[in-house]
């Protein structure tokens, strides 16, 4: 009977072996060579040879067909000494096949001792694991994914009724920065549909209300607070460096403001509108689909605008805007399905009826046909007077 | 009779109807039916030289009415219409 040592030994032997300042090399030309890693996964995490693929030992037999299903290809394997890497190199030539096949010298111990780099891949602690891991379990969202929402930065204008399901869920789903822009405060009407603010906090600004409610589901996310109405002054300012914008205003002017600035900065807008029982929204993607003044290139008169004053709207109805632009805002950024660009879905609650219609860019669109750098600031936003409309409409 | 999708701004002038059936053969005549049976939506759907205002678009079933044959675009019974103003409100 032999001894592990010997059994280590005998791969050796059967083996062809490579020095680390080979694999180096080899990995600087890029060749079409295959670098496996053949430790454990938690080995793995910690760190690894740039460029290599991971296949433990233990499912090299079931995964090497993943990594490199050419079996007549240059495959280099390595592990933390050079002692498994041989004997998973001995099973590859052996029992699978393969003809071309090394083990580093010394694994990776020696490859850093010799001052190469290795990659240290980004790691959830324990806690985010358990907290994101029904994320982690779905395959359009994964790790990656999580980590992609992690480095998130998404702007909320508003902090109302679409704002509050969406800053909820969007922090519950760990998206590392949401700003906030609002400058109104609590009051005992909002209380029907704005569930993130609460009885207790009624005169308190939104923003304040709004980071309580953020943090207090999910301390890690970084609140920015805007406690300020976007206005053409402050717009480029606010919004520049946000990956998504999601758009609950309220009002025509800052719509049109907004969609200018972001055609301009090429930042992507889940837009949503809600009124009575009724709701809209849609996705402009600068230069990908339409943006606003493609589908709306001149605003409604007073009378058929109903952001001018107060209107009615069932509690729940932003609560499933919201969420939808949630929704969205989690695709954009993890990468994942088809967001609700150049569509527009309209919801009815009344009759519980979806319509998604087709939205088209516009070859003449006074913003989006130009290139962003040439938009200039005096262009942005340019709007009639509203005020002086909402007045006269009473 | 085709179907018209009647948003939330236009329902004060068709009595509170989400949904009003209109005859016609093309678009134009479909929503000229509209105007008829409801007088109210005619200066919110038309401009003074009888073109769709500018701020209200009009679908056919999912597609843009102005990339099809505009007012001219033949409508079937079985086809519905959807008028889309404009919209904000997000409080």
């Amino acid at each position: 009977m032999s001894s592990g040592a010997d059994l280590i030994r005998d791969a050796k032997e059967q083996i062809r072996e490579v020095d680390p300042k080979e694999v180096h090399e080899l990995l600087e030309r890029r060749n079409g060579e295959v670098v496996v890693d053949v430790r454990e996964q938690q080995e793995f995490e910690q760190s690894h040879i740039p460029g290599a693929v991971h296949v433990p030992r233990g499912h090299l037999e079931s995964r090497i067909e993943g990594a490199t299903g050419d079996k007549s290809e240059r495959v280099v394997l390595y592990c933390a000494s050079g002692n498994r890497s041989a004997l998973a190199a001995r099973t590859l030539l052996n029992d699978l096949g393969y003809s071309n096949v090394e083990s580093m010298i010394g694994g990776i111990a020696l490859w850093k001792d010799r001052g190469y780099d290795v990659e240290t891949p980004r790691r959830l602690t324990d806690g985010q694991r358990e907290r994101y891991s029904r994320h982690i379990l779905i395959p359009e969202i994964g790790l990656d994914g999580q980590l992609k929402l992690l480095d998130a930065k998404v702007l909320l204008l508003g902090a109302g009724g679409l704002g509050s399901p969406t800053a909820l869920y969007l922090a519950a789903a760990g998206v590392g920065t949401l700003g906030i822009v609002d400058d109104d405060v609590v009051d005992l009407s909002n209380l029907q549909r704005q569930v993130m603010h609460s009885q207790d906090r009624i005169g308190a600004p939104k923003v304040d209300s709004a980071e309580q409610a953020i943090n207090g589901i999910n301390p890690d996310v970084d609140v920015v607070k805007y406690q300020t109405r976007l206005d053409a002054s402050n717009i480029m300012e606010i919004i520049d460096g946000y990956d998504v914008i999601v758009d609950g205003v309220d009002n025509f002017p800052t719509r049109y403001l907004l969609n200018d600035a972001t055609v301009r900065l090429r930042i992507p807008v889940v837009s949503a509108s809600i009124l009575g029982f009724d709701g809209q929204l849609s996705v402009f993607a600068p230069y990908e689909g339409p943006c606003y003044r493609c589908l709306y290139p001149t605003p409604p008169p007073a009378e058929l605008a109903p952001s001018c004053g107060a209107n009615g709207v069932l509690g729940a109805l932003p609560g499933i805007m919201g969420v939808l632009q949630a929704i969205e805002v989690v695709k954009l950024v993890t990468g994942s399905g088809d967001p609700l660009i150049g569509r527009l879905l309209l919801y009815e609650a009344l009759s519980t009826s979806f319509t998604d219609l087709k939205l088209r860019r516009d070859p003449d669109c006074p913003i989006c046909s130009r290139d962003p750098q040439e938009i200039s600031d005096e262009e942005m936003g340019v709007f009639p007077d509203y005020e002086a409309f909402c007045a006269a409409a009473g | 009779m085709s179907a018209i999708k009647i948003p939330p701004v236009l329902r004060p002038s068709t009595g509170g109807e989400r949904e009003v059936a209109a005859d016609g053969g093309s678009v134009g005549e479909v929503l000229s039916s509209l105007a008829e049976q409801h007088p109210g939506t005619k200066a919110q759907l038309f401009a003074d030289d009888g073109a769709l205002n500018r701020y209200v678009n009009v679908y056919l079933n999912d597609e843009d009415v102005r990339v099809l044959d505009g007012l001219e675009t033949p409508v079937a019974d079985t086809d519905t219409l959807v008028i889309l103003p404009a919209m904000a409100g997000g409080r």
